[in-house]
């Protein structure tokens, strides 16, 4: 516990020693604002446009859903920037140690492989939450406004915080398996890209398989998250993803010590 | 201490060592000598359980490298050949990393890092940040985090690589110091500092070990023909005569000639000590013996001999 601890808090100091982790959260958060000021205005220009016109043939004014019409998209667009700029933060975590020859340092101390892995693991999900968190505020300045429903809010952003996990654990494989950070940043966002839209080859094969298909797709899981609905099936989808991801990582570390 | 028996390590088809055997005793300093690809780092590698062998095994505080990693990890102070430094660290928060994961307890935390920044030198610039420091202090830092949490066994690849020459006395004596209470291994490629620092060396060339003992014996070893100087005055012919009819000489060499003294290079046949006999055939001859001393052979020529394969006159 103690190394792991000691790992996760060196990774998260170092995030913030260096200028990453002030650049990717502040042009994150600069990225997501854009968006939320452009969605919110079209909100608002349609709301406008449907109260005049219900007004002129003497109806009530419609009730437009902020929630479904400026939340859910947003938390959409988040999903994606997500996948944009995860491979950049995963790319360093092993990548980095190897070329600098500070792996040396870390597997011949008394560290167990699987507490590096999830230190590193955890490390960059706190960022990743951090960055959340930031996001969320602008959300919360709906409620001075109008009266959005908190609970699609909040399971949208556990989504966000579950698909960003997946993302991460892919991202600390391909740390793993290259000392060249920009391979690793490539190749996990290749590899997340593909299962973003695995889904849409549904059509192309049979019905059997293009529902395989489409449970298999990283987005596909997420909409439910974002209207409101937590869904043990798609929080299992997400978890085994990540699991999966971590398990790579712990086995191509740890086969470098087998006997071959 | 360390137990290390016919440990083979192949990287594809190529063996990077082969058959490599040594023991290393409690507190004893061993060099390990070799030109550059020789498998030295391979070697420590494997004995840092870095890397595991083909094949053989190696022992390390009675621990199995391969079996019981984890206790070696702990009796373990390694420095690779590039430091393992975290740029981005201060010196003193890098060694309390390093004593944290070496399992390094809090209440110690303090006085460790305070003990090895002391005795690497390194007080002076506890809080800056290691990639500001030049190569010679990094070399420090690195020697430092080997030596947080007091390992039994000090692993060194090249320990003094990139330090200009007072530095390198200063480490030299450092690790003189720390055999005795530590079991040290260190590699070089530079001859003196092996003869000067160790207490054994082993030499290895192309994966293999050609050479194990003490800096003196292997000279005297490879001394096995021994080469005296001898000034004499006399008649030069003569001398060079009376000299190569003895038995136990292998050949005379004129060398100089000054003021009537001529200096020769004389050979002996493999482990025998000649003076006495030389030096009684002079004086019995009537010819003024001026001067008599072995030259011995540096462990440079020790080194280039046993590398550049004559290691079949060694072992003849």
């Amino acid at each position: 516990m103690r190394n792991y601890f000691a790992i996760t808090n060196r990774e998260l100091k170092s995030y913030f020693v260096s200028p990453i982790a002030y650049v990717v959260i502040a042009l994150f958060v600069l990225i997501t604002a854009i968006f939320f000021y452009l969605i919110i205005s079209n909100f608002v220009q349609l709301s406008f446009r449907y109260t005049m016109q219900a007004q002129y043939y003497r109806m009530a004014p419609p009730k437009l859903n902020v929630n479904s019409m400026a939340i859910r998209p947003l938390l959409h667009n988040i999903s994606l920037f997500a996948l944009f700029w995860l491979p950049l933060l995963t790319m360093r975590l092993f990548a980095e140690e190897k070329k600098s020859g500070t792996i040396e340092l870390l597997f011949t101390s008394p560290v167990k492989t699987i507490q590096m892995v999830l230190a590193k693991f955890t490390a960059s999900s706190i960022l990743f939450a951090v960055m959340l968190v930031l996001t969320f505020f602008y959300i919360i300045s709906l409620f001075f406004f109008g009266n959005p429903e908190l609970g699609p809010i909040l399971s949208g952003y556990l989504g966000l915080l579950l698909i960003g996990m997946s993302y991460i654990a892919f991202g600390l494989f391909f740390s793993s398996i290259t000392d060249n950070q920009i391979i690793a940043a490539v190749a996990t966002f290749a590899f997340i890209l593909f299962f973003w839209a695995i889904g849409w080859m549904s059509g192309f094969v049979s019905p059997g398989a293009g529902a395989f298909l489409e449970k298999l797709s990283l987005i596909n899981h997420f909409d439910d998250f974002a209207k409101g609905v937590i869904d043990s099936g798609n929080v299992i989808y997400y978890l085994s993803f990540t699991f999966f991801g971590i398990f790579l990582t712990y086995i191509s570390l740890e086969s470098k010590k087998w006997r071959l | 201490m360390i137990e290390v028996k016919n440990l083979t390590r192949y990287f594809g088809q190529k063996p990077a060592i082969q058959d490599i055997t040594f023991n290393v005793e409690k507190g004893e300093v061993l060099g390990f000598l070799g030109p550059n690809a020789a498998g030295k780092t391979t070697t420590m590698r494997i004995l840092t359980c870095f890397i595991p062998a083909t094949s053989g095994t190696a022992k390390v505080a009675g621990f199995d490298v391969f079996e019981q990693s984890m206790d070696v990890r702990k009796h373990i102070g390694y420095l690779p050949e590039n430091p393992p430094l975290y740029l981005e660290m201060t010196v003193e928060s890098y060694l309390k990393f390093v004593g944290k994961i070496k399992g390094v307890d809090s209440k110690n935390m303090k006085k460790q890092v305070d003990k090895v920044m002391d005795l690497a030198n390194i007080e002076n610039v506890r809080s800056t940040i290691i990639g500001k420091l030049s190569k010679g202090y990094r070399q420090r830092v690195g020697l430092a985090q080997a030596l947080v949490h007091d390992p039994e066994v000090l692993i060194l690849d090249e320990p003094t690589a990139g330090l200009d020459p007072k530095q390198i006395i200063d480490v030299r004596k450092l690790i003189k110091n720390l055999g005795g209470e530590r079991t040290v291994i260190l590699s070089t490629h530079i001859l003196p500092e092996a003869s000067q620092t160790c207490s054994r060396i082993v030499i290895i060339n192309e994966g293999r070990v050609v050479a194990e003992d003490s800096p003196e014996n292997l000279m005297r070893r490879l001394q096995g023909n021994e080469k005296i100087y001898v000034e004499v005055a006399g008649p030069e012919e003569a001398v060079a005569n009376e000299l190569q009819g003895l038995d136990s000489v292998a050949s005379v060499a004129r060398e100089k000639e000054t003021n009537g003294k001529i200096a020769f290079i004389v050979e002996s046949i493999p482990n025998r000590d000649i003076r006495a006999e030389l030096a009684k055939t002079i004086v019995q001859k009537g010819w003024g013996l001026f001067e008599m001393r072995p030259i011995g052979m540096s462990l440079e020529d020790v080194f280039l001999r046993l590398t550049t394969k004559e290691e079949e006159v060694l072992y003849s």
